[in-house]
């Protein structure tokens, strides 16, 4: 067993920012990367607009991805790829499995930044036959970029948040037609220029209030059966691939398996606005606590989970209680979604607050034992997409008191 | 499954034989999507076929699945009732048990049940304790009968399909498969669900299959921990009822449905079937709905007219094994005898093969360690160290392995069953592009070089 300040499990955006603040700090931490290469999720992203908030240019997926790399390398972090952490060990430890062979690893702190990933199908429960072409974003990608495969020649996309808009130019780049995109929602949850930019470039569709009933096909897709959310009438579009985007979860299978207490609504580790799990010396930073949130968002949570590890490793201070924030319909949750005593300013000095449905205009109230603690009104919500709420009211809470709650007073 | 198992008994004889199986991999059939019990039969109707060969074919299997590696745990089963009128049947059920032969079966008070089953659903009313029932690898089952089947000297053609099968005018078949022909002397009819074609190529009129179709749902592995044996219902007349079950995996499954259907290869899901047990699995545990589903799959099960196996054993030397329905798993190795024995008695010289080969199957179970979590095995080769699949833990040592066995894949499928690569909860988001590239580059090796590789096999 070899001792380490610090590991962080996932070495995307979230787990290299850490890295490279830690180091500024005079730590020496070790990234432990389960893929060939570091660099995470937009190691595959084509598209461009990445490093905006953090590194304050823009520039492609992959370029981002190798910068963070780079940065950490010439910073001198220790960063070994093909090593994954398969789980906990009674006392703490991390088991890794690499070529190397089997490790345990005892650091006395740890940052998870394990990310996430989309629901395939089956999680969606769409029936019908389980042919060949029904991907999420990240295989379409990985195969596009990674491998130069193109997916097929008529491909649907489920979903229309962000990412949905970004299958559609990766699909584009591999010289696949789009047949169609569609939502259950009344409309699409990204931005109008997105939209507008597909519809007149790609002359994509949108379908909305509109399900993916049944996908039938064999040994390929053949054709998709779609439903009217509202009328229940179905028609049939054909084509050879299906791409479901979106639908986040974040990959928490370490959380559950360490017995980490998960946020109800993110599914992600409850953390407080230092970013600490409810086990001392754990932390988690990046998507794995708000799934998902653009590249540079996920960086600055994990240079901000730094700055709490740092201080950890120094005073070894992990405070309690725990105060939960939870989140009532229609909101779907909150990050931080813990407040500990004297609470620390959360990453970008703001709450990060999900809508399961678009709100025009809602009034929000925090409230804790019946004593209001904020009130304010947001401009919009869009589910997919987060609200930024103020920290000004954390000041005011009661360590001592009952969980705090946050909900709509009128939309 | 059947096939191979007769496969492998027939291949330990001084004898030529031939398996043709019509899709592209051995056990992608009905073989692949059942509930992957290995049944002590307490529940068989006594004094058929079934109940006599599915009690065999559990001792059997059992033994033989320590001998090759195929994952079996031993879970026992509860079968619980949640009415009044389910608790009347019990007597009947052990009464039943005991004609098969199986006695180990009691009753358990409602107290035991929550001890036992503490994420039960509320209302069960009491259950019946069967503690012999295991869980077991049904992929690994049939690879493991057809790779000792191959390596005994069987010749195994994939993708080739029965069109017509004619009696010769002496003793014998002229069998005409896809592209080609080839007499026998002996001919046995292992075709699932379709075995009453084929019986109709012989001129026989004696059963017809009706598909019965049965979706299951997959759990995210996280939610093992809530569940420890299996759980039954109180079997109908016309089916065994939806179950929950750990898998060798370390899944837990819900299902299947029943429902008769026209076509045999409509293995399509069904929103009315998913909604059905998300339905019973909200009654019988509900804790596991709240997990994340990671699969759906259907099988279809080899139905007939009739309430046991139709297999009879010709002096022409013509074996039929049809209606061979979800218990077949369990009666594999005893079906196999039956129909040795059978053919023996036709005129089927037995002479034993002096050296057969030692078959060990990779462990693709929960039970015992895989690859990753083996320092040895990774010492020995890095690539054992190298994790393709994140979700199954699949190494890049293990998908190589896959392609230079005795029976490599040929499609995705195939490396799943043989690997549990892409078969987690991510179905590909992560993996999914490497995993076909490694297969893509399997194939063309095998395309140009007329054999498999990925690297050096391992020493």
């Amino acid at each position: 067993m070899s001792a380490e300040q610090a590991v962080i499990v996932g070495g995307g955006p979230a787990g290299l920012a850490a890295a490279l603040e830690l180091r500024r700090r005079g730590i020496d931490p070790l990234v432990l990367d389960r893929e060939a290469e570091a660099g995470g999720i937009p190691r595959h992203c084509g598209h461009q607009g990445f490093g905006i908030r953090d590194l304050h240019r823009a520039m492609s997926g992959p370029r981002y991805a190798r910068r963070y790399v780079e940065l950490a390398r010439a910073a001198g972090v220790r960063i070994r790829s093909e090593s994954m952490v398969t789980g906990w060990r009674a006392d703490g430890a991390l088991e890794v499995t690499s070529p190397r062979g089997l490790e345990v690893l005892s650091p006395a702190a740890v940052v998870l930044a394990t990310g996430c990933r989309e629901r395939p199908r089956s999680a969606r429960l769409v029936p019908g036959s389980r042919p060949q072409g029904v991907m999420t974003t990240g295989m379409l990608q990985q195969l596009v970029f990674l491998h130069g495969q193109k997916p097929g020649t008529r491909a649907l996309i489920v979903g229309a948040e962000h990412v949905s808009f970004s299958a559609i130019l990766t699909l584009a780049h591999a010289g696949t037609e789009v047949v169609g995109m569609v939502t259950e929602l009344p409309r699409h949850q990204s931005l109008a220029v997105f939209r507008l930019g597909t519809r007149f470039r790609y002359r994509t569709p949108l379908w909305t209030r509109t399900v993916v009933a049944a996908i039938h096909g064999s040994p390929h897709v053949e054709e998709v059966e779609l439903a009217d959310v509202v009328t229940g009438r179905t028609r049939r579009v054909s084509c050879d691939t299906v791409v479901f985007t979106a639908d986040w979860i974040p990959d928490h299978e370490l959380a559950v398996t360490a017995g980490l207490d998960l946020d109800p609504g993110t599914l992600g580790p409850a953390v407080d606005t230092c970013l600490r799990t409810s086990r001392v010396g754990v932390f988690a930073a990046g998507n794995v606590l708000h799934a998902a949130e653009t590249a540079d968002v996920a960086a600055l949570s994990g240079r901000h989970v730094a700055v709490s590890a740092a201080r950890f490793l120094a005073d070894g201070v992990w405070p309690s209680p725990r105060v939960p924030i939870v989140c009532e319909p229609p909101l779907g949750w909150i990050v931080p979604n813990v407040l500990s005593p004297e609470p620390a300013r959360p990453p970008r000095h703001r709450f990060l607050l999900r809508s399961r449905s678009f709100l025009d205009g809602p009034e929000i109230q925090i409230v804790q034992d019946a004593r209001s603690l904020w009130t304010g009104r947001l401009r919009r919500s869009i589910p997919g997409r987060s609200a930024r709420l103020p920290d000004s009211w954390t000041r005011s809470f009661d360590p001592g008191g009952e969980a705090i709650r946050v909900g709509v007073v009128r939309a | 499954m059947v096939g191979a198992a007769i496969a492998r008994e027939l291949s330990r004889f001084e004898l030529r034989c031939t398996l043709f199986e019509a899709g592209a991999d051995v056990g992608a059939g009905t073989s692949k999507a059942n509930t992957a019990l290995l049944h002590t039969g307490f529940d068989s109707k006594p004094g058929t076929l079934e109940s006599r060969l599915v009690r065999r074919g559990y001792e059997l299997l059992l033994d033989h699945a320590g001998r090759v590696g195929i994952p079996v745990e031993r879970t026992g089963a509860l079968l619980v009732a949640w009415t009044e009128e389910q608790l009347r049947s019990f007597p009947g059920i052990v009464d039943r048990s005991y004609a098969n032969g199986y006695t180990e079966i009691r009753e358990i008070t409602i107290e035991e049940l929550y001890r036992a089953e503490p994420h039960l659903g509320p209302g069960g009313l009491g259950a019946l304790e069967i503690p012999d029932e295991f869980i077991i690898c049904p992929f690994t089952t049939t690879l493991a009968f057809a790779t000792e089947a191959v390596l005994a000297g069987c010749e195994l053609r994939r993708r080739t399909r029965v069109e017509a099968v004619e009696r010769l005018d002496g003793d014998g078949f002229r069998v005409h498969i896809s592209g080609g022909e080839v007499t026998t002397r002996f001919l046995v009819n292992a075709a699932g669900l379709h075995s009453d074609d084929i019986d109709r190529m012989l001129a026989h009129d004696r059963f017809r299959v009706t598909p019965r179709r049965g979706e299951l749902i997959v759990f995210d592995k996280l939610s093992r921990p809530l569940l420890h044996h299996v759980l039954l219902a109180v079997p109908t007349a016309t089916t065994k009822g939806v179950l929950v079950a750990p898998t060798v995996y370390g899944n837990v499954i819900l299902g299947p449905t029943a429902e008769d259907i026209e076509a045999k290869d409509d293995t399509s899901s069904t929103r009315d079937g998913l909604a059905y047990l998300q339905a019973e699995g909200e009654r019988i545990m509900p804790e596991l709905l709240g997990h994340e589903v990671t699969a759906v799959y259907v099988g279809l099960r080899a139905a007939t007219e009739h309430d046991d196996y139709q297999l009879t054993v010709a002096s022409e030397g013509y074996a039929c094994v049809g209606g061979i329905r979800s218990t077949g798993l369990s009666a594999s190795m005893a079906i196999a005898e039956h129909v040795r024995d059978g053919l023996a008695e036709a005129g089927l010289p037995l002479q034993p093969k002096r050296d057969l080969p030692m078959v060990r199957m990779p462990n693709i179970g929960e039970a015992s360690s895989r690859p990753h979590a083996l320092p040895e095995m990774i010492a020995d080769d890095p690539d054992y160290g190298r994790i393709v699949c994140f979700c199954e833990r699949v190494t890049r040592g293990e998908i190589r392995d896959a392609f230079t066995s005795p029976i490599p894949p040929s499609d995705l499928d195939g490396l799943r069953r043989r690997t549990r690569a892409l078969m987690g909860r991510c179905q590909g988001f992560f993996c999914g592009a490497h995993v076909e590239a490694l297969l893509a580059d399997a194939l063309l090796a095998d395309a140009t070089s007329g054999k498999p590789h990925l690297a050096a096999r391992r020493s």
